[in-house]
């Protein structure tokens, strides 16, 4: 039931105290006339309603989550304690510098942290979320060109077949236009269709390595100089660090700017969508045009902009409060636990694809990052049961489903990522449920197609929702 | 170290062996040999819970939290009611994913159908998205929506906060739209201007109501002007002002944007804030962002999924509109919370006790020496201008645990009332005021 429909006339909380000043109205003309249909209810019941709403979610806490690219590992208490500090929740962030010391110290470590685990020199922890942290690092490089009096003629971005949609989105909102490389056979770049695409038009290349495949590619030195060679950017879209932390970093591989999800690879909650934090990093060449402002000092810490910065992605420095637990995260891991989660994450995955190669056929066979793509056409041929059905089916057990459909160079496509924070019993368990669907494919198509039978609702029909969009209560129907 | 990996030494052995490998190296052996680290990471080693709550504790101390707070001009501090930290906090929702899965994202979905709705009513529009990162990225993104094959010009009012002007400047410098400034007079909008320089490839008029000035703009003759010239008009607004304001929708707006910090998120520095975005339903599919709705399951049971999903960037790749693919979820659930804890009658109250407060402290400020520069109405911010120095007169503020105004220049302060501020914070800031000399 909506909140509306509980609402009654007359109910709901005292919470703010009587006028102590003068009452002063606006004038009538800018006075609303329209009425505002807030819900009205007693604070008892409106708790309920959330409980009850809470209910209906599946968090990291309820269950394993092993959505591929997304990195669902557990989200430490501690950092909500941290993030909750009033000397930071309290803070207005247009108080003068030498009253938020420890908010710029908190910028500064993480810049300096984050930097060395990535391998760049320089960070801006502005941009909100992955896609945004795209946009910025393009415009860095699309500043950079232009400064070089190469902006005209470099109006390229190239991205792999294989590559998150937001990518491709991302350019296009920079002014770029998409030129897209296929993969090989093997799930990685395909070098010689790299050659021929790189030339003087080219801006620079959009990567994730490890790829949405779950491979590291094994050419990416070559593939850097390339780009590099044809005077091009190579741009690391860090959906995907958690597979490498401690063990080979992206300023290493040859990229020049990088953005980071701290809601997946540092442990700050996804919150059912957001808020995330996408800060980018870059190496020396770029960091003259890095948007907003930097941390610069080592006593007394000062606000510096950036001598060519793009100028300001979103208001003020990004969101902080998702910096301040991805900040506590790496410090409570540090240089040994940063590299132990990868390791584990890698681990964990290897072990689960092990666990299920047998029966699932695997897009690649091969040791795979933290993540791994099954290819279920075969099952699909054989039985009519789809990899949405083995996702629905999976949701009957407790277990959220895997990423389905992506990427979109595997038909019928579903991607595990484990994450490091799952224990090999939990796993075990995974491997069982997943095999016991597959066999209930053949035997029981059907309950399959008919599956979630435990959820709140059964499968929606996204069809008419979007045919005869409804997208808000009516009121009137009270 | 901390560490949250739950596998023993002996189980990861364990586990390597049953795939046949011998060491977490092999697991690595795709990597080119040349830029596998040799060395740990120079980052300083792992700490207890204790350690890390202390050193962050440490951190947080060095920020000096104010108990009186006279500051807006983007950020505002107002009463979070108990409930709104209570639902935010529910772990299920909070660590749960984007609703892909919607059997199992009832709660998020439906959460969010609510905010679209409560939007829709506070802002007087039709369709409203699931929200996006902040009022400034809801600004350049609104910007964005309006855009036409033939009208690539944005005209804003040098009148809106500018951190969103740079904003929608910077993603302008992304996808080419032109921007014309609109120059302010007496603190507004100058409409003469407006109405003799917009011409037809204008796509949009963009102002800010109250504006960055707290000053109420004539939002209805700009709305004119904008569709005489065949432009869309989008309104940035302080969502507490529309519990006692006129709505964008009233004011026929196009596209109402705006921050949704007022309504119960802290000022955390900054952020996580969200942006709200809602339309008309002509421009619906332009809309970008996640959108949820209601449909049937099966069973014929209602339920919600995301929507329209054919405008996004998972669907459209170099084809959408926008490369949006989150939302402030849980930012959004705060914001219905706090809605719905204040009801019609509280957020009325709260707009009422903001615009009443900063009326009293304009009257104190001017026997202080500080005029009201604003020349007609104003909501909850004003501005003064002083011979006395704006430094000064903040430092004079400041040793006594007030953080006044945000100084515009030297002589002129942006000041900011609401709720939290009391009659006698109030008399206090004034008799510190009046002590502080002319230079």
């Amino acid at each position: 039931m909506l909140i509306f429909e509980k609402s009654r006339p007359g109910r709901g909380a005292c919470l703010l105290p009587e006028c102590d000043v003068e009452v002063f109205m606006p004038e009538e003309k800018y006075k609303r006339e329209s009425k505002l249909p807030l819900p009205e209810m007693a604070e008892g019941d409106l708790g309920r309603h959330y409980t009850e709403l809470a209910k209906k979610c599946q968090g990291v806490n309820d269950g394993f989550y092993p959505l591929g690219s997304c990195t669902m590992k557990y989200n430490p208490r501690i950092d909500e304690i941290v993030a909750n500090l009033p000397g930071f929740s309290e803070v207005h962030p247009l108080q003068p510098e030498h009253t938020v010391q420890g908010s710029m110290e908190v910028l500064k470590l993480g810049e300096e942290y984050l930097c060395e685990i990535t391998g760049m020199d320089e960070m801006t922890f502005q941009p909100a979320a992955g896609a945004h942290g795209e946009f910025a690092g393009l415009l860095l490089m699309k500043a950079y060109h232009e400064s070089r009096g190469e902006g005209e003629k470099r109006t390229k971005i190239i991205v792999p077949d294989s590559a998150h949609g937001t990518n491709p989105a991302s350019a296009v909102m920079a002014g770029y236009s998409v030129f897209t490389v296929p993969s090989g056979a093997d799930g990685c770049v395909d070098i010689e269709k790299l050659r021929e695409a790189a030339g003087e038009d080219v801006a620079g290349l959009m990567l994730t390595n490890p790829n949405t495949v779950g491979l590291f590619d094994k050419n990416i030195l070559k593939i850097t100089e390339i780009i590099h060679g044809c005077g091009g950017l190579c741009y690391y879209d860090g959906a995907n660090l958690n597979a490498v932390m401690g063990r080979v970093r992206p300023g290493d591989m040859g990229f020049d700017v990088i953005h980071l999800n701290l809601h997946k690879t540092f442990a700050t909650p996804h919150g059912g969508g957001g808020p995330g934090s996408g800060p980018v990093g870059c190496k020396k060449l770029l960091a003259d045009f890095l948007p907003s402002v930097t941390v610069r000092g080592e006593e007394r810490l000062t606000f510096e902009k950036p001598k060519h910065s793009i100028g300001e992605m979103k208001g003020f420095y990004g969101n902080f409060l998702v910096v301040v637990r991805a900040l506590a995260y790496i410090q409570t891991l540090g240089r040994e636990g940063i590299k132990e989660a990868s390791e584990n994450a890698v681990l964990n995955a290897n072990y689960m694809m092990h666990g299920l190669k047998d029966l699932y056929t695997m897009a690649y066979d091969d040791i795979c990052m933290h993540e791994f793509v099954m290819d279920l056409s075969d099952l699909k041929k054989k039985t009519g049961v789809a990899a949405l059905d083995i996702a629905k089916g999976l949701l009957d057990h407790g277990i959220h489903p895997p990423t389905m459909y992506f990427p979109l160079i595997v038909p019928e496509a579903l991607m595990a990522e484990p994450t490091e924070t799952e224990a090999k019993e939990t796993i075990d368990r995974a491997i069982a449920v997943f095999r016991k669907l597959y066999e209930k494919a053949s035997e029981d198509p059907e309950a399959l197609h008919e599956a979630p039978k435990t959820a709140a609702v059964a499968r929606l029909d996204e069809v008419e929702a979007a045919r005869h969009p409804i997208v808000k209560y009516n009121h009137q129907d009270i | 170290m901390g560490s949250y990996v739950p596998n023993t030494p002996e189980e990861r052995q364990q586990m390597l062996k049953e795939i046949g490998l011998s060491s977490f190296d092999d697991l690595y052996r795709n990597v080119p040999e040349e830029v596998i680290l040799k060395d740990p990471l120079a980052i300083p080693a792992g700490m207890s819970e204790m350690e890390v709550l202390r050193k962050m504790q440490r951190i947080a101390e060095k920020n000096r939290v104010f108990t009186t707070i006279f500051r807006g001009a983007g950020a505002y501090r107002h009463y979070i009611p108990a409930i709104v930290k209570s639902v935010v906090s529910k772990e299920n929702m909070q660590t749960a994913y984007t609703p892909y899965q919607a059997e199992i994202s009832q709660g998020t979905l439906q959460s969010i159908f609510e905010y679209q709705t409560m939007i829709c009513d506070l802002t007087g529009m039709d369709v409203s998205n699931a929200s996006v990162y902040d009022g400034a990225t809801a600004a350049a993104e609104g910007v964005a929506m309006c855009r036409e094959r033939k009208r690539g010009k944005a005209w804003i009012s040098e009148t809106v906060n500018p951190g969103v002007i740079e904003t929608i400047r910077t993603y302008c410098y992304g996808n080419g739209m032109e921007i014309c400034m609109i120059p302010e007079k007496d603190g507004c909008t100058d409409l003469d201007y407006l109405k003799g320089h917009i011409d037809g490839e204008a796509a949009c008029v963009l102002i800010q109501q109250p504006n960055y000035y707290g000053s109420l703009e004539e939002a209805e003759e700009i709305g004119k002007i904008a569709h005489e010239a065949g432009a869309k008009y989008i309104m940035s607004v302080n969502p507490i002002s529309l519990g006692v304001l006129k709505t964008p929708g009233e004011y026929k707006a196009d596209v109402a944007v705006g921050d949704g910090q007022p309504l119960g998120l802290s000022l955390g520095f900054g952020g996580p804030y969200l942006g709200f975005m809602a339309c008309t339903g002509k421009m619906m599919r332009k809309l970008p962002g996640r959108i949820v709705g209601e449909t049937k399951d099966t069973n014929g049971k209602t339920g919600y999924v995301l929507t329209l999903q054919a405008r996004e960037q998972h669907i459209r790749r170099e084809k959408a509109s926008s490369n949006v693919c989150s939302n402030q979820a849980l930012c959004a659930l705060a914001v219905s919370a706090y809605l719905a804890a204040m009801g019609n009658k509280g957020l009325r109250q709260a707009a009422i006790l903001s615009v009443s407060k900063a009326h009293y402290l304009a009257k104190g400020l001017e026997e202080a020496g500080y005029r009201t520069e604003n020349k007609g109405e104003y909501f909850h911010e004003f501005v003064t201008v002083s011979e006395k120095d704006s430094e000064k007169t903040l430092l004079a503020l400041e040793a006594q645990g007030i953080l006044g105004g945000y100084p515009l220049d030297e002589k002129r302060i942006l000041w900011c009332c609401t709720e939290m501020n009391t009659k006698e914070e109030m008399d206090e800031a004034i008799r510190i005021l009046k002590e502080v000399a002319a230079c």
